[in-house]
């Protein structure tokens, strides 16, 4: 049973959980994650280390399933049933030069660590956040904080520049020579936001996000096609070389369970309303 | 039961018809009454060289427990076995002692050999319906283990050690102890309390077992070194694909993947328990070997219809014979000397393109190498594909370790104690073997964890 020191909502859908799991926190790496069990009847769903500080861990999550949804309702003092962790391959933290961090929605959860540590590398680092709009936007400050410059930017132009993350990342590697580009977000986002770094032959990591179950290799649910090759997420990521990463896959096996998780949700929104408690309706 | 047969006649185990059966994932064998065991347990002959013993990887004294039941002492039946293995409820239920202890018993040779398999579970049975006693351990030696892994091995490994007075920790990364006896049998063949039971047992020893816990990840290898011994069990946890066209399909499971949904997570009781399974109507399993017995017989029961491509003839089919029947009064279908060559659908599975295979001269297994017949290609309609071809060792701990000498397959390499080649790092089971059975993983295991007791000892009176 792991404690929860603190939870609470950061923006539209999207929520922070401190939990207590020295076993994660004082050996986590930026680009690491970790696997989540609520409780006895939970399913494992790996969440990034957002942070550590101690024996505490963050996680961000957009409600989005049954899960995240139930994940959201948890409150100080509440106990997490189990936190594996850190599972993956740390990012590849070098000095490169000038790096670029760039996170859409709830996938900037991942990129103050990567920042940090490449600012801690000595590169020179550039922030880019996007999210549809200004109420979807988290990790602000804390992004100004560890880059030397932040973008903004809002598919509605509600805060910040008017378009994607990508039409930024665009001027920014026109501007000046870019050594290292990390981007974390939504499957699509990544696809579309690393084509522009690819005229360019800039070294580019995504941060894969697909369905897994034990997040240790042992079951192969993973699977992601890489340069051609098969290649676990869970052992063999999460991040990987974005220009030779089959998107389209990604997205495809995404959906397995596409109706179940549909199915699952509305019984928890069933569930919750008759019993008067829990479940935000986002 | 009434599928008992009467004193005095043949004894068979109490086995669920298999339309019952296949509806649920409670047990198939009921196991031996005590008048039943008591009979059975008369047919031994109490050799004077017993060989069923040297059949044994765990070196059970099996006439004298069988002896015990003779004279009804279950509970002193149960700890004879107890002194050689702590997993009796378990091994009596997936050992394959038809090649073990009962192929070697005397009376095999005339009628049938002892149900030396069904009387370990019994007894192991009887005790825990009573309460397990917990064995007694030695004075404390004050020296600290590291078990990583707590599949068969493992345990094994960490019940031995703790019984001779070590302070042992186990390393899990899932959630719950077990590894394969959790995660890959499913429960109609060995029910998870039993499981749990038997786990209990470490614990009531003073063994810690700290699940949701890498090794390598959440306790660094430098800590792990810092333990007196290590002992890796870590299994064979790592899924073999066919690399076929089409395996990417949504609908293309690992055996592994596909039972731990079901067997560790309960996905066949979604949406009660959270994670899912695809509901299929038609399932094809790739594979003979035990694994893929039971995914076709846990594919059976969420209601597909399955099945079974192998690629050489019936009777070369790894799995146990006994399972094999079963899995055939369950329904499922055999496609044998066929190979699946391409996995058919776009986005989910529709189907699995196999082609006939021909026996040709026998392999280094003695088996025949199955070759394919030109032309022979024909489709099996499916909307979910299990492959069920294998596994290796997981390499993500091996990999940390630096100067751990390791084969072609990534398995540790050790002598027969089971010693790596770091000074105070032993292995035991699939992780060192290659995939093979609980049992040979727990003999292994045993073995390592008497050098490691005898390592350690050695250390103390030298300081």
């Amino acid at each position: 049973m792991y404690r929860v020191i603190e939870a609470g909502q950061l923006a539209d859908r999207i929520f922070q959980i401190w939990v207590e799991a020295p076993h994660v926190a004082r050996h986590a790496l930026a680009g690491q994650f970790l696997v989540i069990r609520i409780d006895e009847h939970g399913e494992r769903i790996p969440l990034t280390v957002s942070a550590v500080s101690g024996d505490l861990v963050r996680i961000i999550f957009m409600a989005v399933g049954k899960t995240t949804h139930q994940l959201s309702t948890l409150k100080a003092g509440d106990f997490i049933r189990d936190v594996a962790g850190p599972l993956g391959r740390p990012s590849e933290i070098g000095m490169f030069g000038t790096c670029v961090v760039v996170g859409g929605g709830a996938g900037i959860a991942s990129c103050p660590i990567i920042a940090r540590a490449a600012r801690a590398a000595g590169n020179h680092v550039i922030g880019i956040i996007g999210a549809r709009n200004a109420g979807f936007l988290i990790l602000e400050d804390e992004m100004r904080e560890a880059c030397d410059d932040l973008f903004v930017a809002t598919d509605d132009g509600s805060r910040g520049f008017h378009g994607f993350a990508a039409d930024v990342l665009k001027e920014v590697i026109e501007g000046r020579k870019v050594d290292c580009v990390w981007i974390i977000g939504p499957a699509i986002m990544m696809k579309v936001t690393s084509e522009v770094t690819r005229p360019k032959g800039i070294r580019t990591f995504v941060s894969l996000n697909p369905i897994m179950v034990d997040g240790t290799g042992m079951c192969g649910s993973c699977r992601v096609q890489v340069g051609g090759e098969t290649k676990f997420a869970c052992v063999d990521g999460p991040e990987f070389n974005a220009h030779e990463v089959d998107f389209d896959l990604l997205m495809q096996r995404q959906r397995t369970y596409f109706d179940e998780e549909k199915a699952s949700l509305e019984r928890y929104h069933e569930r919750a309303c008759r019993c008067g408690e829990g479940g935000h309706h986002g | 039961m009434s599928a008992r047969a009467g004193a005095g006649k043949a004894v068979t185990m109490g086995e669920r018809p298999a339309r019952e059966r296949v509806r649920d994932f409670s047990e198939v064998d009921c196991g031996l009454s005590a008048e039943e065991a008591v009979a059975e347990a008369e047919r031994c002959l109490q050799c004077k060289k017993p060989s069923c013993i040297k059949g044994c990887p765990v070196e059970i004294d099996i006439p004298l427990f069988i002896a015990r039941i003779a004279e009804r002492d279950f509970l002193g039946a149960a700890r004879i076995i107890k002194e050689a293995n702590l997993l009796p409820a378990v091994c009596g239920r997936v050992c394959p002692q038809e090649v073990q202890c009962e192929g070697a018993c005397i009376l095999g040779g005339k009628e049938r050999p002892v149900r030396i398999g069904d009387l370990e579970r019994f007894v192991a049975d009887r005790e825990r319906e009573q309460g397990l006693v917990i064995p007694p351990v030695a004075e404390p030696t004050g020296k600290r283990v590291a078990v990583v892994g707590s599949g068969p091995a493992g345990l094994t490994a960490a019940a031995e050690l703790a019984r001779a007075g070590h302070n042992v920790t186990v390393f899990e990364s899932l959630h719950e102890p077990g590894g394969v006896l959790m995660y890959g049998i499913p429960s109609f063949r060995l029910p998870k309390d039993v499981v749990q039971a038997e786990i209990d047992q470490l614990r009531g020893m003073g063994v810690e077992i700290l699940t949701n816990h890498l090794a390598g990840a959440s306790i660094p290898v430098a800590d792990l070194h810092a333990y007196d011994a290590v002992f890796i069990g870590t299994g064979a946890g790592l899924p073999f694909f066919m690399n076929i066209p089409g395996e990417q399909l949504n609908g293309v499971y690992s055996a592994n993947e596909f039972l731990t949904r079901v067997n560790l997570m309960h996905a066949d009781r979604f949406p009660e328990y959270d994670t899912p399974v695809r509901h299929a109507g038609r399932v094809v399993v790739v594979g003979g070997g035990n694994v893929a017995m039971d995914a076709a017989r846990v594919a059976r029961r969420l209601g597909a219809r399955v099945t079974l491509v192998y690629r050489r003839r019936e009777e070369d089919l790894p799995a146990r014979r006994a399972e094999v029947i079963r899995a055939q009064q369950e329904g499922v279908e055999f496609e044998l000397c066929a190979n699946p060559v391409r996995i058919l659908g776009s986005h989910f599975v529709t189907g699995v393109e196999c082609v006939r295979m021909e026996m040709c001269s026998l392999d280094d297994s003695g088996r025949p190498e199955p070759s394919p017949l030109k032309g022979s290609n024909f489709t099996i309609d499916a909307d979910m594909v299990i492959q069920a071809i294998g596994q290796g060792p997981n390499p993500l701990l091996i990999r940390k370790i630096e100067g751990i000498t390791y084969g072609r397959k990534g398995n540790i390499l050790v002598d027969e104690e089971g010693r790596s080649s770091l000074e105070k790092v032993f292995a035991a089971g699939d992780v060192a073997t290659g995939a093979a059975t609980v049992i040979l993983a727990m003999g292994g295991a045993k073995k390592a964890a008497r050098a490691i007791d005898r390592m350690l000892r050695e250390d103390q009176r030298d300081h």
